[in-house]
């Protein structure tokens, strides 16, 4: 019960106003005034929101693969008893501690032209501010699905392995032939989170980018604070809050369907 | 799925959460007890100088009368205008608040949130003849002032390394022309001409402000300042786009430029350390070299006023930046004479005297005399000088214009500078916000 409580009156409540705020102009100050439908269609002729778009699409298909192929072999490697692999994937886990703004500050600092590690204009470029984003949330977030996998090669029968060795397996075999297969419930629970949260990844990009070079990797998350915090057009702000969450519902719902992660079937029927 | 709803209250819930708040409490007209006046002020190191004066006033006789005591709320953080914004729209709006004038009251103004002190300033000889004309009119709008000048003005100046100037046998240049030579010669002994934080966009925002005054004068944002969007249509525009296009394919700031920060002291450790012999930026530069290089900024840290450019309508004497920053008062405050008195003690030389030991200049018509005492006296005297014979201090374009448009503007900036646009799609971009 305070469970729902706190739902309601931190997401439900906001939420429904931020819909009523889409169709209204308010710069914050006085009574916000209706202007029925004028931000939806600002909206459908925004370029920035096209652009948005496929910014928020790219990145999180380019972060899902990358952070997807590390923590799978990781987790895999991780799931081996040696104690060196326990110790190492503990200090493996400490980025996942820390907060989006201190990491994204500390890789602002390391990527500085002049002073940083690498002497080149990263943030400068399209592909360099892309990738380094991709990058440090992926130096973030691996570590949380590298326990995931971890936990989920763990669960893999140890017979399975035995059989094929008998047979004659070697270990990519092993790998492409039971490890792989066997982590397909796991890799659907790790990728719907991926999906999900970088699709509200914002801490990341307004420090390292701010959305540029230009609007090159203005997300919808930024995109909706920069209309909000920086120019003060509370209606049109909800108006993009209101559509990512649909877009964000949507999707999910699209996922959980297309990937049968209501109701997963045993990776072990026949065992 | 747990993470998500929180991000979205976060996100998305942020600023309707405020809209409960408003229209729950938004009908209540009082702001606190009618002898308690609240100030927001930005808390940085200078808030040193207003806790004093709060501590002064709250002692004086001025504040007895007045039957009010000043309480001031430090606010912390770059997002200063974010939050200043939610405060006034909320029933715990400030009395009296920090500002920088300008585009940055605008919405205060047309909400009826801003008392109007024209006809305070003109019946008072303390606030009329107090402080220098150019940045009275500077905070104004529409020719009616709101704001009272609380701390040390900020013009952009033409820094320079003496020790690279020396080494490279050079002058500060005083034409565009001297300028490009002296690029040559930098570049040639592998030194970057100017350091630039472009991350940050505002300093590339300061190259098109001089440029744009020099070549066509200072009517040309004037024009735009005052809501003419083709004002910016003007060939002085374009021009100076362009110039700036010359400058960075002639690698005049060097190649990493737009991932360079100023905040984080990027920008003034490169021009410090020599690998950039100037640097444009507002005179705050002097105090942020203090903090950080402090041997550069005692020796070897040199100013200059920004160059003519040949054939260009402004003149030399011309100033951008910050003229200063301003105390304006909330309409809906309980004691608006508490609040005048406070804001009269701005114009005080006890006050002058609190700014000048911070290094900073008064705008206020008494500072010359005072600039002795300056920790860098020589620069203090330069700085006042350069504004009070200034014929015009432009402010700067992002607090000029209102927020939805200077917003924009900055992106705009940035994809010029970064090479995503052209000097022409600049102007016509600019010509599209209204």
């Amino acid at each position: 019960m305070p469970g729902v409580v706190f739902f309601a009156f931190f997401a439900v409540a906001p939420m429904v106003l931020a819909v009523y705020l889409s169709f209204t102009t308010w710069n914050g100050l006085g009574d916000p005034k209706p202007v029925g439908l004028a931000n939806w269609q600002k909206l459908l002729h925004d370029d920035r929101l096209t652009q948005s778009l496929t910014v928020t699409v790219l990145l999180t298909v380019t972060s899902w693969a990358f952070q997807t192929v590390v923590s799978l072999l990781l987790g895999v490697w991780a799931a081996g008893r040696q104690r060196n692999r326990a110790i190492l994937s503990a200090i493996f886990f400490v980025p996942f501690l820390l907060s989006s703004t201190a990491i994204a500050l500390l890789f602002y600092a390391l990527l500085d032209p002049n002073f940083g590690v690498i002497h080149q204009d990263t943030l400068g470029s399209t592909s360099g501010a892309f990738l380094a984003i991709v990058f440090v949330g992926g130096w973030q977030f691996i570590p949380f699905h590298t326990l995931i996998y971890q936990g989920g090669a763990r669960q893999i029968p140890e017979v399975l392995y035995q059989a094929a060795a008998i047979d004659g397996a070697g270990r990519y075999r092993q790998f492409f032939s039971i490890t792989l297969p066997q982590l397909r419930n796991t890799a659907t629970t790790s990728s719907v989170l991926m999906i999900v949260g970088s699709l509200t990844y914002f801490e990341t990009v307004l420090i390292l980018t701010q959305g540029g070079p230009g609007t090159d990797t203005a997300i919808l998350p930024y995109l909706m604070y920069e209309a909000g915090f920086k120019s003060y057009d509370f209606g049109y702000a909800s108006a993009i809050a209101t559509f990512l969450v649909v877009a964000a519902t949507a999707l999910s719902l699209v996922l959980v369907r297309l990937t049968g992660f209501g109701a997963m079937r045993s990776t072990r029927e026949g065992m | 799925m747990e993470s998500y709803s929180r991000r979205w209250v976060l996100g998305a819930g942020a600023t309707t959460l405020l809209t409960a708040g408003l229209t729950a409490c938004g009908s209540s007209d009082s702001t606190g007890s009618s002898s308690t006046v609240t100030a927001f002020v930005y808390g940085d190191d200078a808030t040193k100088v207003q806790v004093k004066a709060a501590t002064r006033f709250n002692a004086s006789a001025a504040a007895k009368k007045a039957k009010g005591k000043i309480k001031l709320e430090k606010v912390p953080g770059t997002d200063y205008p974010a939050k200043l914004r939610t405060a006034m729209g909320s029933p715990n709006a400030p009395d009296v608040f920090f500002n920088w004038g300008g585009g940055s009251i605008k919405a205060y103004q047309e909400a009826d949130q801003l008392v109007d002190l024209t006809d305070t300033i003109k019946s008072d000889p303390v606030l009329s003849s107090g402080f220098l004309p150019s940045v009275l009119a500077a905070g104004a709008l529409k020719g009616k002032n709101y704001g009272i000048p609380m701390r040390g003005m900020q013009p952009v100046i033409l820094f320079y390394n003496k020790s690279v100037f020396a080494a490279q046998k050079l002058q500060p240049p005083t034409t565009w022309a001297e300028l490009l030579d002296i690029n040559k010669k930098l570049k040639a002994a592998n030194i970057t001409p100017f350091a630039l934080g472009g991350a940050d966009i505002w300093p590339e925002l300061m190259w098109l402000e001089y440029l744009v005054d020099r070549i066509g004068g200072p009517e040309v944002f004037d024009r735009i300042k005052n809501g003419d969007a083709s004002g910016w249509g003007d060939p002085a525009v374009l021009k100076a786009a362009e110039t700036v296009k010359q400058l960075i394919d002639d690698g005049a700031f060097g190649k990493g430029f737009s991932s360079v920060s100023y905040v984080n002291g990027g920008a003034p450790a490169v021009f410090a350390k020599g690998k950039a012999a100037m640097h444009l930026m507002g005179s705050w530069e002097y105090s942020t070299q203090l903090g950080k290089f402090p041997d550069f900024a005692k020796t070897n840290l040199g100013w200059s006023a920004f160059p003519k450019y040949e054939g260009g309508a402004g003149d030399i004497r011309n100033v951008v930046g910050n003229p200063t920053n301003y105390w304006s008062v909330n309409t809906r405050t309980g004691n608006k004479d508490a609040a005048i008195a406070f804001l009269r003690d701005c114009a005080s030389e006890a006050y002058a005297k609190d700014l000048v030991a911070n290094g900073d200049i008064p705008t206020t018509s008494n500072a010359e005399k005072l600039l002795d005492s300056s920790p860098n006296p020589e620069f203090a005297k330069f700085q006042y000088q350069l504004v009070q014979q200034a014929p015009a201090f432009t402010l700067s374009w992002d607090q000029a214009v209102d927020p939805d448009v200077s917003t924009p503007m900055l992106t705009e900036i940035n994809k010029l500078f970064v090479g995503k646009s052209s000097p022409a799609e600049f102007v016509s971009a600019l010509k599209g916000l209204k």
